[in-house]
């Protein structure tokens, strides 16, 4: 790889993953992803991305029967974050994830940034107010609700709705935070904003995003990794998956030949 | 360019593919009504029984003032001295009631979040069924289990209870709502898409905070319309109060006093002798309309909380 000396945040070894089905969705993925840097996770759907995406912030834990094998490391702790004594909790607050259609609560635009600092036990409302605030401007979307804190999140646009959910993953300070093709949703401006604030946010933390349209992962994303049937099949700088890619089967993906 | 369009007059002609099809209007048409005479029914019974309230009231005010009735404390139709003051039969109604809805809103809504956000599939393959197994319960059983159970079990607790009191009376319409808002309100729970739950677990929430926080508030217009039928059906209850609240209207508010409930006075009457068109006979249509008044306002306030909070998901 080109930038070998970019530090790892976190990286998956040898991960297997099962459905309570048995069905086994991840194979033996190896990858790490880069501090700061936007990874894109692309390939045909069922390939697995979606489900390796969540294997992050444990949402299998959900549904019972699901089960976990190999690792997905954080540094520079080097905690294996699908460890059975790790709280899937703890891990959701390090690890924040955007769905792909917007999921406000019913709530208030105010208390749907709020919840995960209220689910962590902070009352304190001076600084709810400063930590809301920040995470709204973070999510580029202070200007357009400052003087509607009060209102429902329901009463907002699919795009607001989108940027609220990514401010409310901003509040608690994550250090990595996983789109699950966060735009599929919504019209081309809104895409366009949230892309925007993707690339924004790769200063402060680390990203991870499943996409289904290649041109989105080819303008925001550093690195590209291309899976198909449960396997990573390539994975490596954004440029050079998308002019030239090692792997025949990443060219007929991209090209269209395939997929 | 006008005249050019007038020019060529071309004869217009529908071909028969395109004919009405009359045969077919008439039937659709035929349809049409017969579904909308078996609508009408439901309607049309509605109005009846309001208008024969009305009617019947109407001549019950034509010698009891509406001031009186409304006012004074005895409600006595049978005696030769009688007094027709509803409040001791709406004090009993709404005492019962109130007992009832203490018991089944909590219990009630406990279960529904336990089974929509907690147990397992199986659990609650097998717990809602039973649940439901309840409301097939004819409502006279519970009147004999509120007797001859509950009454006695709680003059244990407290000896100075009478054999015919609201509360144990009460307690039993509890139970029997409960069904109502557990299998209503966990239904409306479990219909709060599980895209907004993960949402709340990705932000760190427990399985608890989710529920309580997202899923309760999410659903809530399912649960208030639950409990708004709870509370009608409560205040409709007849059996249960008739049998072990006892017959002697009462001006009170006091759980362990024994009183009878506006329905309990119309079972009492209607299965009496009183000859038709006498004052008393007509003063269960008074106390029908009063009953009728308090569920549907209780009914338009559920609506209005209802759609005050819809939630479109």
């Amino acid at each position: 790889m080109a930038t070998v000396t970019t530090p790892i945040k976190a990286e998956a070894r040898d991960l297997n993953f099962f459905y309570s089905n048995g069905a086994r969705a991840l194979k033996g993925i190896t990858m790490p992803l880069y501090e700061n840097k936007i990874t894109a996770l692309i390939g045909p759907s069922g390939c697995g991305k979606s489900t390796f995406l969540r294997c992050f912030n444990r949402m299998h834990d959900l549904y019972p029967g699901n089960q976990y094998q190999g690792q997905i490391v954080m540094h520079p702790d080097n905690t294996n974050v699908l460890d059975q004594g790790v709280d899937p909790i703890e891990v959701r607050m390090r690890i924040s994830m955007v769905f792909q259609k917007p999921n406000p609560f019913p709530k208030s635009i105010y208390e749907n940034v709020a919840y995960g600092l209220r689910v962590r036990g902070e009352n304190n409302k001076r600084i709810m107010d400063d930590k809301v605030e920040e995470a709204l401007k973070g999510a580029a979307l202070w200007n357009e609700v400052k003087d509607r804190l009060h209102d429902l999140a329901f009463n907002l646009s699919g795009g607001q709705q989108q940027r609220l959910c990514i401010a409310r993953a901003l509040a608690t300070d994550p250090e990595i935070m996983v789109f699950d093709e966060p735009t599929s949703a919504l019209d081309p401006i809104a895409t366009a904003n949230i892309e925007e604030l993707m690339v924004e946010l790769r200063s402060k933390l680390t990203i991870l995003v499943v996409t289904h349209n290649m041109q989105q992962a080819a303008r925001v994303s550093d690195y590209t990794a291309y899976m198909y049937l449960g396997e990573l099949i390539e994975y490596d700088d954004t440029d050079k998956i998308f002019t030239n890619p090692s792997r025949k089967e990443t060219e007929d993906y991209i090209t269209g030949k395939f997929g | 360019m006008a005249t050019q369009l007038m020019q060529a007059p071309v004869q217009l002609t529908i071909s028969p593919r395109l004919a009405k099809n009359i045969r077919r209007n008439v039937k659709e048409r035929v349809i049409e009504l017969i579904l909308m005479l078996a609508a009408l029914v439901a309607v049309a019974t509605t109005f009846a029984i309001v208008g024969i309230l009305l009617y019947e009231s109407l001549s019950f005010f034509k010698t009891v003032s509406v001031i009186d009735f409304f006012t004074d404390t005895q409600w006595t139709p049978l005696f030769e001295d009688a007094h027709y003051g509803i409040m001791p039969l709406v004090s009993g109604t709404l005492t019962t009631s109130a007992i009832a809805l203490a018991v089944a809103v909590p219990i009630g809504t406990i279960t529904a979040i336990f089974l929509s956000e907690f147990a397992s599939h199986k659990t609650r393959e097998t717990i809602k069924p039973i649940l439901e197994l309840l409301v097939g319960v004819p409502t006279v059983v519970f009147g004999y289990f509120a007797l001859f159970f509950v009454t006695p079990m709680l003059q244990k607790i407290y000896p100075d209870l009478p054999s015919f009191n609201m509360l144990g009376a009460g307690i039993v319409m509890g139970v029997m709502i409960i069904p109502y808002i557990a299998s209503l309100s966990e239904d409306a729970m479990r219909a709060v898409p599980m895209s907004m739950r993960e949402g709340s677990y990705a932000m760190g929430a427990t399985r608890f905070q989710t529920a309580l926080k997202v899923v309760t508030p999410a659903a809530v217009s399912g649960i208030v319309a639950a409990y708004i039928l709870a509370i009608s059906r409560a205040v409709g209850e007849t059996m249960v109060v008739a049998i072990a609240a006892g017959q002697q209207p009462n001006l009170t508010f006091n759980p362990v006093d024994s009183a009878a409930t506006i329905t309990a006075y119309i079972v009492q009457v209607a299965m009496g002798d009183l000859p038709h068109g006498s004052v008393g006979y007509q003063s269960i249509f008074a106390a029908g309309l009063v009953l009728m008044i308090m569920t549907l306002s209780f009914n338009v306030i559920g609506h209005w909380v209802r759609k005050k909070y819809r939630e479109s998901y």
